[in-house]
């Protein structure tokens, strides 16, 4: 298995106050990798760090075999980024959010076209093409947002929270259409603070504090904790601090 | 007197039916949970409870004043907080969490007990000083969860509150909830955390702006009739295939690790021998088991001719 991201001792500051501790990841292609915290642990700043939006304090990391110090741009074209508030422009239409993504992508006018059709359908969002964004219910948002993030066939994915809110049947549908993508070899990277889709994922990590406090399959988490499910695991060691 | 009183209230955005008719009451004192899928119109019912917008048809009473007519009344003795609660960024927490407290005039005495007890919940203790945009999402979510929480209205609406909030701040989140319900106050709380409908009182769901099923969440749970189990094997997804097929379920879902299987009829044991067998290895337990609210809301989403996503309204989410 080629390795997508990898991490050494990945570090970020704010200030004297260290919310990124001497990270070390590795995750291979068309793996899903979930990532796990309580809120401030560290996860959207790992993210950030990853997908060359914000540099690190210390340490190493490469995604898709760029480093995030001296080739972020490289690193932007190769992989898509849902952030936790999925950024899409309200007032523009389904249909537009999608053109303007495709722009900043540099896809031409007749792949834009094809890709619109593809990717709306792929979605269940073909009926929805000229609807305004802000009026979508929030599964519609989600969808679009991700629809936006792998429209350039990124090679990795990173999803901040892509489920947060969404009602327990638009989120499973959300699971599939991650599964379906990673079966095709695309790395997924992802947080949720959904205990049973941590079980969706190959591997998953939990983060306090900064630190990386756990690291194995679900399978192999419960049956070392002696638990019947990652959410006790979860509570297990986030919940005794 | 029900603290509130929703009577065939309805709602349209343009040609977009959001509410269509629904008839609810929330008894005083009661911890009320309203869940349903995005759009199906939860968020629209508890704007015009909290006097935010005006219904097209029916009556919405809080505390026995009129939602329409009696604005300012009803906003004194209300507490709202919706979806997307504005902090102020550049304030930090301890003076965001004052701020609030100085608008929703709490007494002094109280202060101090119900600052602690929200910065145990929150964690956000050794943060005080740090500004408002500083702070992760969740940590901003418990933030403005906090300042909804500083006083202790009659009636409190809460809008998909735990939304972004880790599971261990939850379980703290909920008994707040609980604490402040002990000192009188009425709760009506939307959530997409199904674990959580569990711990109200009575729930409504709604669907397609419509109220499908509402009880107390027992009683929700028995009305389910079907059997259902919980099945165990190597690869779940390729179980979800195999008995998705077969031609006694009604539906399949995962749950986690495992896939739970609603029948219309209770399967024989040569059956389940059939199965185990076609599974090749793969199936490894079953078991019967009562239903969670999850359970029947995925049930009632599955069977109630949904259709394609594109079925769905376009209109204002809910
Ligand atoms: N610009 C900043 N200045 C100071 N502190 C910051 C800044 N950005 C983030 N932090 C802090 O870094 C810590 C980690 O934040 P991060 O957003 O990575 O958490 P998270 O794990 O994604 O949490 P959540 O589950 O709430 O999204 C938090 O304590 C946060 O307040
Ligand atoms: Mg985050």
């Amino acid at each position: 298995m080629n390795t997508s991201i990898h991490t050494e001792n990945l570090t970020r500051k704010f200030g004297e106050f260290v919310a990124v501790d001497r990270v070390n990841i590795s995750v291979g292609s068309g793996e899903i990798f979930g990532f796990l915290g309580p809120n401030g642990a560290g996860k959207t700043t790992v993210i950030r760090m990853l997908c060359g939006l914000l540099k690190p304090t210390a340490g190493k990391a490469t995604v898709a075999g760029f480093d995030v110090y001296t080739q972020s741009e490289l690193i932007k074209q190769n992989i898509g980024y849902m952030s936790q508030k999925f950024s899409l422009y309200d007032d523009l239409s389904v249909g537009e959010n999608f053109e303007f993504y495709a722009g900043v992508y540099g896809l031409g006018a007749g792949e834009i076209a094809e890709k619109r059709r593809e990717i709306l359908g792929r979605f269940g969002l073909e009926a929805y093409g000229s609807a305004v964004t802000r009026d979508l219910p929030l599964g519609f948002k989600q969808r679009l947002a991700l629809g936006c993030a792998v429209l350039h066939e990124p090679r990795i994915l990173f999803l901040d929270e892509p489920t947060s809110g969404v009602d327990p049947k638009a989120r499973r549908e959300f699971w599939k259409t991650i599964h379906d993508t990673a079966a095709g070899g695309t790395t997924v990277f992802v947080t949720t603070h959904y205990m049973e889709e941590a079980e969706y994922c190959h591997r998953v990590s939990i983060i306090d504090g900064g630190v990386i406090v756990a690291l194995d399959t679900p399978g192999r988490l419960k049956e070392s904790h002696g638990k019947e499910s990652v959410q006790d695991v979860f509570v297990d060691i986030v919940g005794s601090d | 007197m029900n603290a509130i009183e929703i009577t065939d209230f309805r709602k349209e955005y343009g040609t977009t039916v959001a509410v269509r008719g629904i008839s609810l009451s929330v008894r005083e004192g009661e911890l009320f949970g309203l869940i349903g899928p995005d759009g199906s119109g939860k968020t629209t019912t508890m704007r015009a409870v909290c006097t935010l917008l005006v219904p097209d048809a029916g009556t919405i009473l809080v505390q026995g004043l009129d939602t329409s007519r009696d604005v300012m009344r009803i906003r004194a003795v209300l507490g709202y907080m919706p979806q997307r609660f504005s902090l102020y960024q550049d304030l930090s927490v301890e003076q965001n969490l004052r701020f609030f407290a100085d608008l929703f005039r709490v007494p002094p005495a109280e202060r101090l007990e119900r600052e602690e007890q929200l910065y145990r919940f929150s964690r956000l203790s050794e943060f005080k000083k740090r500004k408002a945009a500083a702070l992760s999402g969740g940590m901003k979510q418990k933030l403005a969860l906090s300042c909804a929480l500083v006083h202790t209205p009659r009636v409190l609406v809460l809008d998909e509150p735990t939304t972004g909030v880790d599971p261990v701040s939850r379980r703290e989140f909920w008994d707040i909830l609980r604490s402040i319900q002990k000192q009188g106050t009425t709760i009506l709380v939307s959530t997409a955390y199904l674990d959580e409908a569990d711990r109200c009182d009575r729930v409504a769901l709604m669907y397609r702006g419509r109220v499908v099923v509402s009880g107390a969440p027992s009683s929700v749970r028995e009305g389910f009739s079907y059997p259902l189990y919980r099945l165990k094997g190597k690869d779940v997804r390729a179980l979800q295939a195999q008995f998705a097929a077969a031609a006694e379920t009604r539906t399949t879902q995962l749950f986690g690790d495992a896939l739970h299987v609603v029948f219309n009829v209770e399967p024989s044991e040569s059956r389940w021998a059939e199965w185990r067998a076609t599974s090749a290895g793969n199936l490894e337990t079953w078991g019967r088991q009562p239903p969670s609210i999850e359970d029947v809301f995925m049930d009632l989403m599955s069977t109630q001719d949904e259709g394609a996503p594109g079925a769905a309204p376009a209109g204002a989410r809910s």
